[in-house]
C-alpha cells in the first residue's frame, strides 16, 4: 500500500510543478500577479510531495520491501542498514529521484532566500525550473518509475554491486548531483532575465552565490568520488577519463568559467551575454551528462541499467529545454548592452582569458569523449579514446591557465599597468623555478614534467601568499579575497599531488609467504599470515601486514579478498595507511598454487595532497559565499 | 640469570624474524614493466572500459601473456601495438592513431584555443572603441560621495 | 537577430543529431579488421581425434564456416540448434574451434545437443583464438574458397541473421 502512495505523490507532483512551471511564466509575460503569486506555494507543494515520495522509497529499502521491484533489483536481506539506504540511490529510478528531488530543494530555496527579488524575476526563475521538474517527473513515471510492483515479491532482493557497498557510494551521488542540479539555478536566472527581455547586471549578482553554492557541491562531489574509486577499486589509480567521470568535470569546468565570468558582469556590467552563455551551457552539460551515463551510447565502468527506450526521452527532453534556450538567447542576447569600459591588461582581460583555457578544455574533454560515437555514426569504424589522450590534450592547455592564476589577481580592474604587476611578481617567479628544481632533486630524480608540475604550482602559491601580505598590510581583508586565495591555494596543492603521485610512486607486484618482507618506498611491509573472516554477506580472505619503516613500526593493515554471496567476482578490498605526505597502499590478489599470496603494494607520495585541494576548494567557494555582503542581505530578509 | 636468559631470547627471536624478502610476481621484472606501460594504453575488450593492464578477465590474461611472449620475443612496441590492431581494430588503443579521421580530435582543441585567445583580444580591442565612457563632473562625485556617507552611517547603526 | 549568436544552437543541433545517431548503434560491437584478409594460419588438435590436426588450409577450395564455441558458455548453447539446422541444410561446412574448454566437457555437449560440426578443432589455450580476434563466444566466420575471411558476426546465431546474411553470403561465394 505504501509505495502506491509513493507513486501517487510523484503524480501529484507532476501535476503541480506543470503549475508551477506554466502560470507564473504566463502570469509574468501577461502581468496578471495572481499567477505569479503561485509560484512559490507551487514549489513548496512540489518539494514536500517529492520529499514523501523519496522518503516511501527510503522506507521501502528499510523495511526489505521486495515486493518493489527497485528493491529487490538493488537490495538484499544481508545489506547492512547504512548500504540499504545507500541503495535507494543505487540504480537508475532510485537515483533519477534523487535528481529530481534535490532540483525541488533547490527551488525551495530560491524560493525562500528571494524575498528581497523583485517578484516578476522570482517568478519566473521558480517557473524555469518547474519546467524542468515537470519534465523530468514525466520520464521518471513514464520509463523509470521506482515504485513498480513485482508480482510475486520477491524472496529477498539481488542486492547491491558490492562495488557499492562503500561510505562514498553513500554520499557520492548526493553531493554530486546537489552540485549539477544546483548549476540549474543559474540557468533558470539566465533564462529568467532573457525572457524578461532586461538582461542587466542585477541577475548576475543573484546568481552568484546559489553558483558558487552548487559549484562547491559538484567540487566535493567529484573530489569524493575519485577518492572513493582510488580506494575501493584496488588499482590505486584516482581518475580514468571515464565518460562518466567526464560528464561531471565537464560542467564542472564550465562552471567555473561561469563563476569567474558572473564576477566581471556583476562588477562591470559586461560580457553578460557571455555569461548566460555560459550558464545555459553549464546546466546543458549537466543534462547531457545525464543522458550519456543513462541511455548506453558509451562505454563505461558505471554502467546504468541501460534502456534505449530511456535515452530516447531524455534526448528528446535534452534537446526541448537546451535547444529551446539557445534559441531564446539567439533571439534575445543581442539586444544586451555592453557595459563599463576595460583595458586589454585589466582584471576583466584575465578573467575572460581564463575563461577562453576553461571552455576549450571542456570542449575538449567532451570531444574526446564524444569522438568514439562520432565516428561510429559516420559508419567509419569503431576507435577509441582514452586516458593517453585526454591526458595528452588537458594537461597543455591547463598549463598557461595556472600562469595566469598567479598573474590575474594581481591586476586591477578596468586598468593596470603590466610592467608594475610584473615587478610584484618576480619574487614568486624566482621561488616557483627554485622549487621546480629543488623538489624533484629531493624525490630523487628530475623530470620536466615533476620539475613544471612544482614549478606551476609554487607560482600559485607564493603569488598568493604576497598577495595575502600585501592585503593584510592594506587592512581587513574580506572574505571573498580569503576564499579566492584559499580556492586557487587548492589548486596549487592539487597539482602537487598529481606531481608528485605521478612522478615518483613506486609500485611493487610480489608474491608473498608468511614472514616475508617486501620494501617500497623506503617502507618495509610484512605478511603475518592470511585468514579467513566472516562478514555480515560475504566471506573473506583477510591478509595481516605490518608496515614498519627504519625497525619502527607504523600501521598494521588488513587488506581483504571478499566472496559476497550474492555475486560471482571476488572484491578486492585494498588496505591503505593514510599520511599527510605519503599513502601506503597494499591490495591482496589471488592466493598462488605454492600457496603464497600474489600481493600487490604501493608507495604514493602527498596522494590525499588531490582531494585535500578539492576541499581547499571547496573551502574557499564557503568563504567566498559567507562574504559580508550576502550576510547582510540575509540579515535583512529575516528582518 | 632469569633476565640473561630473557634477553638472550629476544636478540635469538630477532635473528629469526630477520624477514624473507618476498619475490616478484612476474618472473622478468623487465619485461613486466614494459608489459605494464603497453597494456596500460590498451583497452581490455571485455571489460566496459578497463585496461588491459588492470583488468583480471580471462581474455585480459591470455592477451597480456602473448605481449609478454612478443616482448620476449625482442619485438619492439610499435610491433606489438600492430599485432593487437590487426586482430582487435583501432578500438583496442586507448590512444587514438593519428590519421586523417582522428586529425580533428588531436588538432581541434589546439586550434580551437588559439582561435578563442586571438578572436577574444581582438574582439576587446574593438570593444573599447565602441565603448563610451561617461565623465563624471565634480558636483556628481560630491554626490556620490554624500550618499555612500549616507549609507555607510545607516549600515553602521 | 545577429548571425553569431545562433552558432551554440547550430552546434547543439549537430550534436543532437549524432546523439541521436548513436542510440541506434552499439558501443560494444567491436567491427572485425581481419573481413577481406586471409584467414590466420594454424594447426591444432582435433577434438575428438585428438592425434589428427587440422588445418585451414586443408579447406580451400570451398566455402566454409568457423564456428569458435565452448562448453562452458551459455550462448553457446542458445545458438546450438541453429548450428544444426545450418548444418543440415548442408550450404557449407561448419568447422568448429573449441575454445578453452575441456575435452570431456565439450564432447559431452555434442553429446548431447548434436554435432554440427564436419569436425571441431580444439584450441586450449586460446592462441589460435587471439589470432582471430575473437574476444566474446560464440562467433562465426565465413571464410571463402581461397580462405579469405569474408564474414564476421559476434555473439549467437539466429534464423533471421542466416537468412538475411549468411545463406546469400555463401551463395554468393559459391558461383564459379
Amino acid at each position: 500500500m505504501i509505495p502506491e502512495f509513493g507513486h501517487y505523490a510523484l503524480i501529484l507532483a507532476l501535476c503541480v510543478s506543470l503549475i508551477q512551471g506554466v502560470l507564473p511564466l504566463v502570469g509574468a509575460h501577461q502581468g496578471r500577479r495572481e499567477w505569479l503569486m503561485l509560484a512559490r506555494p507551487a514549489a513548496q507543494t512540489v518539494f514536500l510531495l517529492l520529499g514523501i515520495a523519496f522518503a516511501i522509497l527510503a522506507w521501502s529499502f528499510y523495511v526489505n520491501d521486495f515486493s518493489v521491484l527497485y528493491v529487490a533489483e538493488h537490495s538484499n536481506s544481508q545489506l547492512p542498514v547504512v548500504y540499504r539506504l545507500g541503495a535507494v540511490w543505487g540504480g537508475h529510478e532510485g537515483s533519477l529521484l534523487l535528481w529530481v528531488f534535490l532540483l525541488s530543494t533547490w527551488t525551495i530555496m530560491v524560493a525562500q532566500l528571494s524575498k528581497a527579488l523583485d517578484e516578476f524575476m522570482v517568478a519566473r526563475v521558480i517557473g524555469v525550473l518547474g519546467l524542468v521538474i515537470s519534465g523530468l517527473l514525466l520520464f521518471v513515471l513514464t520509463t523509470s518509475n521506482p515504485f513498480m510492483r513485482l508480482f510475486p515479491a520477491a524472496q529477498d532482493g539481488r542486492s547491491l554491486n558490492p562495488l557499492l557497498q562503500d561510505p562514498g557510494l553513500v554520499f557520492h551521488p548526493p553531493m554530486l548531483y546537489m552540485g549539477y542540479v544546483g548549476f540549474s539555478v543559474a540557468f533558470a536566472f539566465a533564462i529568467a532575465s532573457l525572457l524578461s527581455g532586461r538582461l542587466d547586471a542585477a541577475w548576475a549578482r543573484w546568481s552568484r552565490p546559489w553558483t558558487t553554492a552548487a559549484w562547491i557541491f559538484l567540487t566535493l562531489g567529484i573530489a569524493l568520488g575519485s577518492w572513493w574509486a582510488y580506494y575501493e577499486l584496488g588499482w590505486g589509480g584516482w581518475w580514468f577519463w571515464d565518460p562518466v567521470e567526464n560528464a561531471s568535470f565537464i560542467p564542472w569546468l564550465v562552471g567555473t568559467a561561469l563563476l569567474h565570468s558572473l564576477a566581471v558582469t556583476e562588477k562591470r556590467g559586461g560580457f553578460k551575454s557571455w555569461t548566460v552563455l555560459l550558464a545555459i551551457t553549464a546546466f546543458s552539460l549537466s543534462l547531457l551528462g545525464t543522458f550519456l551515463v543513462r541511455s548506453g551510447v558509451l562505454t563505461s565502468v558505471h554502467a546504468f541499467a541501460t534502456d534505449p527506450r530511456r535515452g530516447i526521452f531524455i534526448l528528446i527532453f535534452l534537446t526541448l529545454v537546451v535547444g529551446s534556450s539557445l534559441g531564446l538567447y539567439a533571439w534575445r542576447a543581442p539586444k544586451s548592452s555592453l557595459g563599463g569600459k576595460f583595458s586589454l591588461s585589466s582584471r576583466e582581460t584575465f578573467i575572460l582569458l581564463g575563461n577562453v583555457f576553461l571552455v576549450v578544455s571542456a570542449g575538449s574533454v567532451l570531444l574526446g569523449t564524444l569522438y568514439p560515437l562520432l565516428i561510429d555514426a559516420l559508419h567509419l569504424g569503431k576507435i577509441s579514446v582514452g586516458p593517453p589522450y585526454f591526458n595528452s590534450v588537458f594537461v597543455p592547455i591547463m598549463i598557461p591557465l595556472l600562469v595566469l592564476m598567479g598573474i590575474g589577481p594581481w591586476t586591477s580592474w578596468k586598468n593596470s599597468d603590466l610592467l608594475v604587476v610584473i615587478k610584484r611578481l618576480w619574487l614568486a617567479g624566482l621561488a616557483a623555478v627554485l622549487a621546480g628544481i629543488s623538489i624533484p632533486l629531493m624525490m630523487g630524480e628530475f623530470t620536466w614534467l615533476a620539475g613544471l608540475g612544482f614549478l606551476l604550482a609554487f607560482w600559485v602559491i607564493a603569488s598568493g601568499c604576497l598577495q595575502i601580505i600585501r592585503q593584510a598590510k592594506a587592512g581587513k581583508p574580506t572574505r571573498s579575497f580569503i576564499g579566492m586565495q584559499v580556492a586557487h591555494l587548492g589548486i596549487a596543492v592539487f597539482v602537487i599531488g598529481v606531481t608528485m603521485v605521478g612522478a615518483y610512486q613506486e609500485e611493487k607486484d610480489v608474491r608473498m609467504s608468511a614472514g616475508e618482507t617486501v620494501s617500497v618506498g623506503g617502507y618495509q611491509i610484512r605478511l603475518q599470515d592470511v585468514n579467513l573472516v566472516p562478514g555480515p554477506n560475504y566471506q573473506a580472505m583477510r591478509g595481516t601486514f605490518l608496515l614498519t619503516k627504519n625497525g619502527i613500526t607504523q600501521a598494521t593493515l588488513y587488506p581483504e579478498k571478499r566472496n559476497y554471496f550474492s555475486s560471482t567476482m571476488p572484491m578486492t578490498e585494498a588496505a591503505i595507511d593514510t599520511g599527510l605526505t605519503r599513502d601506503i597502499y597494499v591490495s591482496l590478489g589471488e592466493e598462488l598454487p605454492d600457496k603464497s599470496w600474489a600481493v600487490r603494494v604501493y608507495y604514493k607520495p602527498f596522494v590525499d595532497w588531490i582531494w585535500g585541494g578539492c576541499l581547499l576548494m571547496a573551502l574557499g567557494g564557503i568563504l567566498a559565499i559567507s562574504d559580508k555582503r550576502y550576510r547582510i542581505q540575509l540579515k535583512k530578509q529575516a528582518s | 640469570m632469569k633476565q640473561i636468559l630473557a634477553i638472550a631470547l629476544c636478540m635469538l627471536s630477532f635473528g629469526f624474524s630477520f624477514a624473507k624478502d618476498a619475490a616478484p610476481l612476474a618472473d622478468d621484472p623487465v619485461t613486466e614493466q614494459r608489459l605494464i606501460s603497453i597494456s596500460e594504453e590498451m583497452r581490455c575488450l571485455v571489460c566496459q572500459n578497463e585496461s588491459l593492464a588492470g583488468s583480471r578477465s580471462d581474455l585480459a590474461n591470455d592477451l597480456r601473456r602473448e605481449i609478454r611472449t612478443l616482448i620476449k620475443e625482442g619485438k619492439s612496441d610499435e610491433q606489438i601495438r600492430s599485432f593487437m590492431v590487426e586482430r582487435y581494430g583501432d578500438f583496442v588503443l586507448y590512444r587514438p592513431p593519428v590519421k586523417p579521421i582522428t586529425w580533428l580530435l588531436w588538432i581541434g582543441p589546439f586550434v580551437i584555443l588559439l582561435i578563442g585567445i586571438l578572436g577574444l583580444l581582438t574582439y576587446l580591442r574593438r570593444r573599447n572603441s565602441a565603448v563610451t565612457t561617461i565623465a563624471l563632473s565634480d558636483d556628481d562625485n560630491k554626490k556620490i560621495d554624500a550618499l555612500l556617507n549616507n549609507k555607510n552611517e545607516r549600515e553602521a547603526s | 537577430m545577429k548571425a553569431k549568436f545562433l552558432i551554440p544552437l547550430l552546434l547543439f543541433i549537430v550534436l543532437v543529431v549524432f546523439l541521436a545517431i548513436g542510440l541506434n548503434r552499439d558501443p560494444h560491437e567491436v567491427p572485425s579488421p581481419l573481413i577481406d584478409k586471409p584467414a590466420p594460419a594454424f594447426e591444432i588438435a582435433q577434438l575428438s581425434e585428438a592425434h589428427q590436426s587440422f588445418s585451414p588450409a586443408s579447406m580451400k577450395g570451398q566455402v566454409w564456416i568457423l564456428n569458435v564455441w565452448a562448453s562452458w558458455c551459455v550462448a553457446c548453447r542458445e545458438e546450438h540448434p541453429v548450428l544444426v539446422d545450418l548444418a543440415k541444410s548442408k550450404m557449407a561446412p561448419i568447422i568448429g574451434l573449441d575454445y578453452k574448454d575441456q575435452r570431456e566437457d565439450a564432447l559431452a555437449m555434442l553429446a548431447k545437443q548434436g554435432n554440427p560440426y564436419v569436425l571441431s578443432a580444439f584450441d586450449a589455450n586460446g592462441r589460435v583464438g587471439i589470432d582471430y580476434g575473437v574476444y566474446g563466444v560464440p562467433e562465426t566466420y565465413v571464410i571463402d574458397k581461397a580462405g579469405v575471411i569474408r564474414f564476421k558476426h559476434i555473439g549467437p546465431l539466429t534464423m533471421e541473421l542466416l537468412n538475411k546474411k549468411i545463406y546469400p553470403l555463401i551463395s554468393d561465394l559459391q558461383k564459379p
